[in-house]
């Protein structure tokens, strides 16, 4: 696993790539809401075009940094899921909440 | 059904280890040719089983994960994954989608949901004080 974080204006992009389960999004959550609270952005935006495998502690790593968001009334969105993992997230009705853009 | 291959594993129940025990099994299964998308059911099912040992039965502590893999015949992979931890209170409760006894530490409560929908059969069995076991089975499509 591994996370690339950049900012534009007002927007924080972060592109993982690798492995999300349990283990790994423990070290990415870490690292990815130090980056937003210093930060503080409008929009998040999770780039997942380069995640190889991702079970429902994805999920749980979504909607944390969706929470987040919402308290500092920013937005998430999530591009380009591949197929294995955009049926993890229709499982647990994520596409309802969180803009993905494929 | 009649066992055609079968593996063992065992090992403690550290996060590391999450990786390594769905790569493990996603191997063994590979002799069963499964389309990628099935191997990847099968990976994401075993990642959900043995998280639940290391989140819930195991907490605060480490003990051992044992996983048992089968060929079946008729082209069937069966996976046993069993912990000696706190064990279940509920199953039923466990098993219902969205339910989740660690909200704070972001567990969406999938677990159970996603080995129910990836694989073909799931069979919880736990006691409490003695530990879990989950039975997964998938047929894999012959090609």
């Amino acid at each position: 696993m591994a996370m690339e974080v950049q900012m534009n204006e007002d927007a924080l992009a972060a592109k993982i790539s690798g492995e999300i389960d349990h283990h790994s999004a423990a070290l990415m959550r870490a690292e990815l809401d130090e980056k937003i609270r210093n930060l503080n952005p409008k929009k998040l935006s999770l780039d997942f075009s380069a995640v190889s495998f991702m079970d429902s502690s994805g999920i749980g790593f979504i909607m944390g940094r969706y929470k987040l968001m919402n308290e500092i009334s920013g937005t998430v969105e999530i591009l380009n899921t591949p197929a294995p993992i955009n049926k993890v997230l229709r499982l647990a009705g994520l596409d309802k909440i969180v803009n993905i853009k494929r | 059904m009649k066992i055609l291959n079968e593996m063992k594993l065992s090992f403690p129940s550290r996060s590391v280890n999450e990786s390594f025990s769905r790569s493990a099994v996603a191997s063994f299964a590979l002799q069963l040719d499964p389309r990628l998308d099935e191997l990847s059911d099968i990976r994401t099912a075993v990642s959900e089983a043995v998280t639940n040992c290391i989140v819930h039965a195991y907490r605060d502590s480490v003990g051992t994960i044992e996983i048992t893999a089968r060929i079946l015949e008729g082209n069937i992979l069966y996976i046993k994954i069993k912990d000696r931890g706190c064990g279940i209170p509920d199953i039923e409760k466990a098993l219902e989608p969205m339910f989740t006894t660690s909200p704070e530490e972001e567990r969406a409560g999938l677990g159970f949901a996603v080995m129910e929908s990836f694989m073909d059969k799931l069979k919880v069995k736990s006691k409490v004080g003695e530990g879990t076991t989950v039975v997964m089975q998938k047929k894999i499509s012959k090609r």
